[in-house]
């Protein structure tokens, strides 16, 4: 069975349905990337996943055990992290303060981990006193994967990291998406970005309307000229 | 990345930084404020009594003890807690309850404990009047308004709630005490005489000594407890705060509890301040505690606590010219003036 | 009590429970129609009254120990000697424009900002008219209160019959205010109202500005609420600022509209006939059934069970306020689609 394993899921706010029965996987060690245009239930598929947003119909299993509608704060402890795609760092905290909140369900000592957040990220340590609202948009974001990395989790959801970015920027956040996959957490990653992700990503899955469109390895999925023609601009 | 160097390099930045990290950030459009407000303040110093600035810290103890609480709750919950008045002065009457009630039957009595003119049971009374009511806070949060937050209930919603909650709790203590005044047992006592004519009254350093206590209590839970980051983080960002695996219905549970405590404390300390006790005197005592939430910016604890003494001290001072009775309208001109200048507080982030 | 007794008290209970409806219908333009949270009822309410009331009454007399320096004694001025007693509507119409002028300058401060702001400007204007009442003796005799309020048509009308009169024009006046309520709210500008009171971002998105609309929605609240207050200083004709209690002068009002359901004209007019029927026939209970502070805790607990159980009212629930949705909704209403 696959890490995380969404089947037909179906889920939206008040009366309006955005997901109509998507069904993805994740298996241990890769990084999935979900495509689509905007408004096709991307965000929404990782507030379900997470708990954010009820599931009407379909399930959600991580690591063979039923997550649909578990408090969020279930799902964290078993191992599964989101970095959402906006107010995703406590502003009027300080950056440690951020990391240990992240940590918040570590019953152990974490300062190693935020330690090695700080190796991971040595513009956060250079500002660990500094509030988190203070931030520049690229730390931002590094504070924000650096908070979702202090729990080991298994699994880490990334709702469009490089959002909001300068291009410069971009490519560093893609390369450090890589470099946590190397340590052996799997990643869900959203994104607007389509070619630099496929790019980075063992899978891919195209999402269109609330329901899936396509699916294939990320290679294939950035060489199938569909794909190209409405989603990476050429 | 040019950033603040780590080391404490003189006075100016260390205040500064420290006053960042409590949530007080300096710009300099807010020094030039606060230094054109301080030479006002040094301008009128000839033509003020420094006994009514005395008078303003001690009512502004107890403002801070009240509003601390209420922005808690305001931060964390989004409820501009109506009842937070109420909690106020159900705890005083709880105090009285055991004062007057319970403690001599068990053979504690008595008043005028050294320089005080209250007794040693009101000493007990208070830490357990302030249990009662945080736990009351609590109960009423599981019966009332964890059930709106469900249901998804809007912010007015909740207000409403809490305005009926106000009016309810009004009712249950006129209902067993009576509308009529009460006091905790007193006898009269000499105030402390200082030069240029201060006179303190020992009560009102009592006042002064539980709130700098509690305050300093609230800033190393915040600061330094696991339960306080949480609480911050949940005030920041609940919905961050609830995929880093906050439990945050305990964070409800520990906001209302400190709220309902400080609540009830800064109740008995008004009316050990006022020596008397009323029904209204919760309610009344509503638009200082906002005035000092907003002057603060609402969800900021020190904020709220600057905004207190800010707000007691004018209260105090307006007496030099105005009839006292007009005290609330002068916090009540204070949140008004606030609110055109600066709608998140002199101390709130924008947004 | 004989027969005509009892007529005397229903009519006089009539009275009272029209004068509340006209609250209640301010209040429903306010909260039921536009969601502005005022809980300073009593700041309207007094102002109203105390601005007919002052400008009718006659000088203040030197040997009943008056204190007040302005009695604008528009019954013997002869300004507008049109037939009928025209101080009367002078006296309703000034209310209703001091109201709305206090609104217009505390809704421009507050209506900009954060909802929450509003209810508590609300409540210390409330509280800034009853201190100021108070305590500035030359304005209105202070707590010894106004007590020569004249009569509406009282050349015309005997005494013992002023109330059968009055009953007629308190009714006619809450007739002519629900009609104008319910055509504003039935107008353009009313549906403006309910969107932003549905979606205030939506509405505001579509182009309508939000503040303005919320600010005419406040002033005519306001206003509305004047014109009660009014009527109110010519049927008691004592007005002392311990009147205007928040319990009589805004809760009880609240808990009408609450029990009408809010955004219901009938309902808020129906609530009030109903609250003000429970609350004064309890007086006639025996024991705790008819303290008042039994009834203030009543209040109390009848608002937060609306709340909980029917937030659309008892008689009428016109809006379904909460959607029924399991727990932590609130987190993830906060989460927008994407």
């Amino acid at each position: 069975m696959a890490l995380l394993e969404a089947s037909s899921v179906v889920a939206g706010y008040g009366e309006t349905e955005i997901l109509h029965g998507v069904s993805i996987a994740v298996n241990t060690g890769e990084i999935v990337t979900i495509i689509g245009p905007n408004g096709c239930g991307k965000s929404t598929l990782m507030k379900a996943i997470v708990g954010l947003v009820r599931i009407r119909a379909g399930s959600v299993h991580f690591r063979g055990v039923d997550i649909s509608d578990q408090d969020p704060e279930q799902t964290v402890r078993s191992g599964l992290c989101y970095v959402p795609q906006t107010d995703n760092v406590f502003p009027s905290m300080t950056i440690r303060e951020n990391l240990e909140i992240g940590a918040f369900v570590r019953r152990d000592d974490y300062q190693f981990r935020i330690d090695e957040m700080f190796e991971l990220f040595p513009d956060l340590q250079r500002s660990a006193r500094l509030k988190a609202g203070t931030l520049s948009g690229g730390q931002r974001q590094m504070l924000a994967i650096a908070r979702a990395l202090m729990l080991d989790p298994v699994l880490l959801l990334l709702d469009e990291p490089s959002a909001g970015l300068a291009p410069a920027l971009v490519e560093g956040v893609f390369k450090r998406i890589r470099d946590i996959n190397g340590t052996g957490v799997s990643i869900l990653l959203v994104e607007q970005n389509a070619r630099e992700s496929l790019r980075i990503s063992d899978r891919g899955y195209v999402l269109s309307g609330g329901v899936n469109q396509l699916q294939d390895t990320g290679p294939a999925l950035l060489d199938s000229p569909e794909v190209g023609r409405v989603y990476l601009g050429g | 990345m040019s950033l603040v160097s780590s080391r404490p390099q003189n006075f100016a930045r260390t205040s500064r930084r420290y006053l960042r990290r409590i949530g007080l950030r300096m710009s300099p459009g807010r020094i030039s404020a606060l230094l054109a407000a301080g030479l006002l303040i040094l301008g009128f110093l000839p033509f003020i009594k420094l006994g009514l600035v005395v008078n303003g810290l001690i009512l502004g103890s107890v403002i801070a003890l009240g509003a601390i609480g209420l922005t808690l709750v305001y931060g964390i919950l989004k409820l501009g807690n109506f009842a937070h008045g109420d909690y106020m002065a159900f705890g005083a009457y709880v105090a009285f309850f055991i004062v007057d009630g319970v403690l001599p039957r068990v053979g504690i009595e008595g008043a005028g404990l050294g320089p005080f003119t209250f007794g040693f049971p009101v000493l007990i009374a208070l830490p357990l009047s302030a249990m009662v009511v945080a736990l009351g806070a609590i109960a009423l949060d599981l019966l009332i308004y964890r059930r709106l937050r469900d249901r998804g209930a809007s912010t007015a919603i909740l207000m409403m709630a809490s305005l009926g909650v106000a009016i309810a709790i009004r009712g249950l203590v006129q209902l067993i005490w009576t509308g009529n005044t009460q006091h905790y047992p007193r006898e009269s006592r000499q105030v402390f005489h200082l030069p240029m004519d201060v006179r303190i009254p020992p009560d009102g350093m009592f006042v002064a000594l539980v709130a700098v206590i509690l305050v300093a209590g609230v800033y190393l839970l915040l600061t330094y407890t696991k339960m306080g980051k949480a609480m911050r983080a949940t005030s920041d960002n609940p919905t961050l705060a609830l995929v880093s695996g906050i439990n945050t219905k305990q964070v409800v549970w520990w906001t209302w509890g400190i709220g309902g405590a400080l609540a009830a404390i800064a109740g008995v300390l008004l009316a050990v301040v006022q020596a008397q006790l009323l029904p209204i005197m919760g309610w009344k005592f509503l638009i200082p505690l906002f005035a000092a939430v907003i002057l603060g910016g609402i969800g900021n604890p020190y904020g709220a606590l600057i905004g207190a003494l800010v707000v007691g001290v004018s209260m105090e001072l307006s007496t030099q010219w105005i009839n006292p009775s007009y005290k609330p309208a002068v916090a009540f001109a204070i949140m008004i003036g606030v609110l055109l200048a600066r709608p998140r507080g002199i101390f709130g982030d924008a947004q | 009590m004989d027969i005509s007794g009892v007529i005397d008290y229903l009519i006089g209970f009539t009275i009272m429970a029209i004068i509340y409806a006209i609250f209640a219908l301010g209040l429903n333009v306010h909260w039921g129609f536009t969601g502005l949270f005022n809980i300073g009822i009593a700041g309207f309410f007094a102002l109203g009254a105390y601005t007919a009331a002052l400008l009718t009454s006659p000088p203040p007399d030197p040997d009943q120990f008056e204190d007040f320096i302005f009695g604008g004694d528009l019954a013997n001025q002869g300004l507008l000697d049109l037939g009928v007693d025209a101080w009367f509507f002078l006296g309703l119409a000034a209310a209703a424009v001091v109201c709305g002028l206090v609104a217009l300058i505390v809704g421009t401060i507050t209506l900009r900002l954060n909802d929450d702001y509003l209810s508590i400007a609300t409540l210390g204007i409330a509280e800034s008219v009853r201190f100021f009442f108070l305590n500035e003796k030359w304005a209105a005799n202070g707590s010894k209160g106004l007590y020569r309020i004249p009569k509406f048509l009282g050349d015309v009308v005997a005494p013992e019959n002023y109330d059968y009169l009055y009953v007629v024009v308190a009714l006619v006046i809450l007739l002519i205010l629900f009609a104008a309520v319910q055509r504003a709210v039935r107008s353009p500008w009313g549906r403006v109202l309910r969107a932003i009171r549905e979606d205030e971002v939506a509405t505001a998105a579509s182009g309508k500005n939000v503040f303005h609309f919320k600010l005419q929605s406040f002033v005519f609240g306001a206003m509305i609420m004047g014109i009660g207050g009014a009527l109110f200083a010519h049927h008691v004709r004592f007005l002392s600022p311990l009147t205007f209690d928040p319990l009589l002068a805004t809760f009880v009002i609240w808990a009408m509209l609450m029990v009408g359901g809010s955004g219901n004209n009938l309902g808020a007019v129906l609530g009030a006939f109903v609250v003000w029927g429970v609350w004064a026939g309890t007086q006639f209970l025996p024991g705790v059934f008819s303290d008042p502070s039994f009834r203030l805790l009543m209040i109390g607990v009848l608002i937060v069970a609306i709340m909980l159980l029917r937030p659309g009212g008892l008689l009428g629930e016109w809006r379904r306020i909460v959607a029924s949705r399991p727990a932590s909704a609130a987190a993830r209403d906060s989460t927008d689609p994407g």
